[in-house]
């Protein structure tokens, strides 16, 4: 049978993942050391998994309700009070998802019409494109750049700005480039939203990982909590990735939305996970914040490594990603990670998977041992020695 | 200061140039603040953690309760410092509970050890009784996870 022809063409619309090809040639080698990973190097913290093992003996093995356990979401909503001052009410502004991930997912499913638009700054985590699409939405990359710290601002999406334009998705502290938004910043974003009358979807999964003043939740500005899906999880904060556990927040009608698709698409997140989390939230800041800590100390050491190469590249001020220029090698993104790979064994993400304005840069994870991240600087530095 | 002292007490081998890195403050700065923590003795000493049994080196360790009779006006100072001056003692502390000082004895046998307790520690004024218990299997030593199976899992690449 030929498959090929049968498959929708949506699904082969969408351009296979620029990360993938890259995998393959890095999992053949075994001394590479990768900056490459998008998840924390911790394992999930002690007590945290110490709970979940706990409650399997107690034998929490069942579904859940479609919302997700409400104790977990009444700690999720106690938890966005106390550090974004905003208010959720947990019996139907809340739901829990398998990973931001699948709350994207639902989101665009429950709004988007064939044909409708969605803003999204660029470059930007590799999901967010795709899911518009599988929607039948129409994703419109809004570039930004080196110059501006990969902030977008109102006056660029403007540009990019038509009748069909519906929903602006930001992702702050940005996968890939580590940047974040002021205050100041964000309340011009909100007015751009409320001028045009956008949905803001906010993906704050690195909300947690701010190095720099307090990270602004964007349903915190002022009106902006009616039109924003505010979405978080537990995966970067807590160490927590292979859980697969999200959240979404917002308008009750909004929520049952999507809840209707994930109770016939997903039925509830595990409830492994959600018992989990509910101990992560309860008592993982400590653990959480020590996390962090470590995270401050190797970006530093990342921002001078790479500008003591001369390599340039701005001040991340959030996640766990450095995303220097490599334009003065005059190689593409592409040609410059192989090349970095094949001769030093270094695995980075080239900045063009997360969207055409990444060409000429590369993202390094700084998610790794200290002693790895020196290691990788000295072969970066060497590699880049011949240019 | 205590963001300098987390970073040392897991790995005093960092160069100044890190630490100043890690921790965003000058150089000379970092120096002078590590040269005053040693001079005053915050910093005591750097410490090497060994998994003995696995270099094969032989050595018994026992954890002894100690319940002694403490003295007028040097309270368990003295009768401590009588302890502790042993080479023998690696640690030792005051305690509540059910006795006083629980004190960590290194030797090379269990001959050595027993007749360290029959013939120095039991033997001192003030000491009422001693519980002696021979450690079997050392799981985790200062914060660290002596045979850690724990793994990175992690793909190569992930987005
Ligand atoms: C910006 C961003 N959003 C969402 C996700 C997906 O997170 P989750 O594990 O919650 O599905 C990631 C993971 O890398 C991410 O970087």
């Amino acid at each position: 049978m030929n498959w090929s022809e049968r498959i929708s063409p949506i699904v082969k619309s969408v351009p296979p993942s620029g990360i993938r090809r890259f995998f393959d040639i890095a999992a053949e080698m075994d001394d590479v050391i990768s900056l490459g990973i998008g998840e924390p190097d911790f394992v999930t913290p002690w007590h945290i998994r110490e709970s979940c093992v706990y409650g399997l003996q107690k034998g929490y093995t069942s579904y859940t309700s479609n919302y997700g356990l409400l104790e977990l979401r009444q700690s999720i909503a106690k938890n966005i009070q106390n550090n974004y001052h905003v208010s959720y009410n947990p019996h139907n502004e809340i739901l829990v998802t398998v990973g931001v991930s699948e709350a994207l997912d639902l989101a665009m499913r429950a709004l988007l019409s064939p044909g409708d638009e969605v803003l999204i700054p660029e470059p930007c985590y590799v999901s967010y494109k795709t899911c518009v699409i599988l929607s039948g939405g129409i994703p419109v990359p809004v570039p930004t750049t080196i110059e501006n710290e990969f902030r977008v601002t109102p006056e660029q999406l403007e540009k990019y700005l038509t009748p069909k334009t519906k929903i602006l998705l930001i992702g702050y502290p940005n996968n890939p480039t580590g940047a974040i938004l002021t205050e100041k910043e964000l309340l011009q974003i909100a007015d751009f939203a409320k001028r045009h009358d956008l949905i803001v979807i906010s993906d704050e999964i690195y909300a947690h990982l701010t190095y720099e003043g307090n990270h602004i939740c964007f349903a915190g500005l002022p009106e902006m909590r009616d039109r924003t899906i505010l979405l978080n999880g537990f995966s970067k904060a807590y160490a927590m990735t292979g859980w697969r556990l999200g959240y979404a927040l917002s308008n009750p009608d909004f929520i049952a939305a999507m809840t209707k698709i994930h109770q016939y698409t997903m039925l509830c997140a595990p409830i492994t996970a959600q018992v989990a989390a509910i101990e992560a939230l309860e008592h993982g800041e400590d653990e959480m914040r020590k996390m962090m800590a470590s995270y401050n100390c190797r970006r530093r050491l990342m921002i001078e490594g790479f500008r003591s190469m001369n390599l340039p590249c701005f001040e991340p001020k959030g996640a766990f990603y450095i995303f220097p220029s490599i334009k003065e090698t005059g190689l593409s993104s592409m040609e410059f990670a192989e090349a970095l790979l094949k001769a030093e064994h270094v695995a980075l993400v080239p900045g063009n998977a997360f969207g055409d304005s990444g060409e000429g840069y590369v993202r390094c994870s700084y998610a790794t041992s200290l002693d790895k991240l020196s290691q990788a600087l000295e072969r970066i530095q060497r590699f880049i020695n011949q240019f | 200061m205590k963001d300098l002292l987390q970073l040392l007490e897991k790995n005093h081998a960092q160069t100044i140039d890190q630490l100043s890195t890690m921790l965003d403050k000058p150089k000379e700065e970092i120096e002078a603040q590590i040269k005053q923590l040693e001079a005053e003795k915050i910093i005591l000493k750097y410490h090497t953690i060994i998994d003995w049994e696995k270099a094969n080196i032989d050595k018994v360790t026992a954890i002894i309760e100690v319940k002694v009779t403490p003295q007028r006006e040097v309270g368990f100072d003295a009768l401590a410092e009588r302890i502790y001056r042993f080479p023998e003692v690696r640690s030792l502390y005051l305690t509540s509970g059910s006795y006083d000082l629980l004190v960590f004895i290194e030797g090379q046998s269990l001959k050595d050890v027993g007749k360290f307790v029959s013939e120095k520690l039991s033997t001192i004024d003030g000491v009422i009784s001693t519980t002696t218990h021979f450690m079997l299997k050392n799981y985790k030593e200062a914060g660290v996870i002596i045979d850690d199976i724990e793994k990175d899992h992690r793909l190569v690449v992930t987005p």
